[in-house]
């Protein structure tokens, strides 16, 4: 069941004129990835791997879309080859909306691993990085959306267990 | 035949079309033989062609080509399934498989020996694939443009390479002006 929340960030893309988003799916990203379903301004289509994802933004944004790609953490073990020789390379803006699985209130203690490794590896990329902890962090979204445009570069949006939590 | 023997058959027909094509020898060959502002290389990150097309594909209307190889698409078949469920009419994937990667040596690939690559995107959902002689490649990709349906055309070649100088253009460069051919 969608939230409030959920339908804030998908107005917040849509505002931003992000048409195009590809995914793989999170619990966490559950009720973004059902707003975006029934987004009809917004093409959804989702990618079994987020490295492929990325491939499908890139072709998308030269067709003159704005794409957006909705993920989880651990996928950025996946996908750092790409972000360095495609995504940064060709200089693609791409807002990365990524649930932050493995910080506090996560269930599953093998999340933790790649936690500990999220902000490393943004942070190596030089990705710049927002982190949501808090319901009201989310109003930088649309900041940040205009940023990864302005600056034709990745972004990561980490959006953590208590975010999701408090804004249920 | 060789991959640069078919590319040399596709010269003329693909050269005012919108072009995706594969890191490293495929697309060395392709800007040595004919480079035209509407060809995308991929200079780094194997196996994004096919999904780089699709999603050219989906956010216009000009017809796109992209030119991957057996081995890339090994690397990233999940594509398979992606092009299979989104299909897009503009859209033709030129698989050329010459059983090797091609690339890094020549050694030998899966779809070289018991994967067939056709029997997998036929799997996968997409509904208009052929496999084609290098010697048919050339017609078989020229109908899949006129089509307006989506096709996937698998080109049964010999594996080999032909010396070519690597890509120096800046990614940039090869994107913007890419990208003004898509506008244009
Ligand atoms: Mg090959």
């Amino acid at each position: 069941m969608a939230t409030e929340m959920d339908h804030q960030i998908v107005r917040d893309l849509k505002a931003a004129g992000i048409d195009y988003v590809t995914s793989v799916p999170c619990k966490q990203l559950a009720g973004v990835l059902e707003v975006l379903d029934d987004e009809a301004s917004i093409l959804h289509m989702p990618s079994n791997k987020e490295d492929e994802g990325m491939g499908l933004c890139a072709g998308a944004y030269m067709g003159g879309m704005r794409p957006c790609i909705v993920m989880q953490n651990t996928a950025l073990g996946v996908v750092v080859n790409t972000l360095a020789t495609l995504i940064q390379f060709y200089q693609i803006p791409l807002p990365m909306l990524i649930s932050y699985r493995g910080e506090v209130g996560e269930p599953v203690a093998c999340q933790v691993e790649m936690a500990l490794h999220t902000k490393a590896i943004l942070n190596q990329l030089h990705i710049p990085t927002y982190h949501f902890h808090k319901p009201e962090d989310a109003a930088e979204l649309p900041g940040i959306l205009e940023y990864a445009q302005m600056a034709s570069k990745p972004v990561a949006i980490l959006c953590d267990a208590s975010f999701w939590r408090a804004s249920a | 035949m060789i991959r640069n023997d078919v590319f040399q058959t596709l010269k003329p027909i693909i050269r005012e079309h919108l072009v995706v094509c594969n890191i490293g020898a495929p697309s060395q060959e392709l800007h040595a033989m004919d480079d035209q502002p509407s060809n995308f290389y991929m200079l780094g990150t194997m196996g994004l062609a096919s999904s780089i097309g699709l999603g050219l594909a989906a956010a216009q209307d000009k017809p796109v080509i992209a030119i991957d190889g057996d081995g890339s698409v090994l690397t990233n078949m999940g594509t398979l399934a992606t092009i299979g469920n989104n299909a897009q009419g503009n859209f033709t994937l030129l698989i050329i498989d010459n059983g090797s990667y091609g690339s890094t040596g020549d050694q030998p690939t899966y779809a070289g020996m018991k994967t067939d690559l056709a029997a997998v995107a036929r799997a996968c959902g997409a509904e208009n694939v052929q496999t084609v002689s290098a010697q048919d490649t050339a017609a078989a990709v020229k109908a899949a443009i006129a089509s307006d349906e989506m096709t996937i055309i698998v080109s049964k070649c010999e594996s080999g390479n032909v010396k070519v100088p690597v890509i120096k253009t800046n990614p940039i460069v090869i994107r913007e002006r890419f990208m003004e051919e898509v506008r244009r």
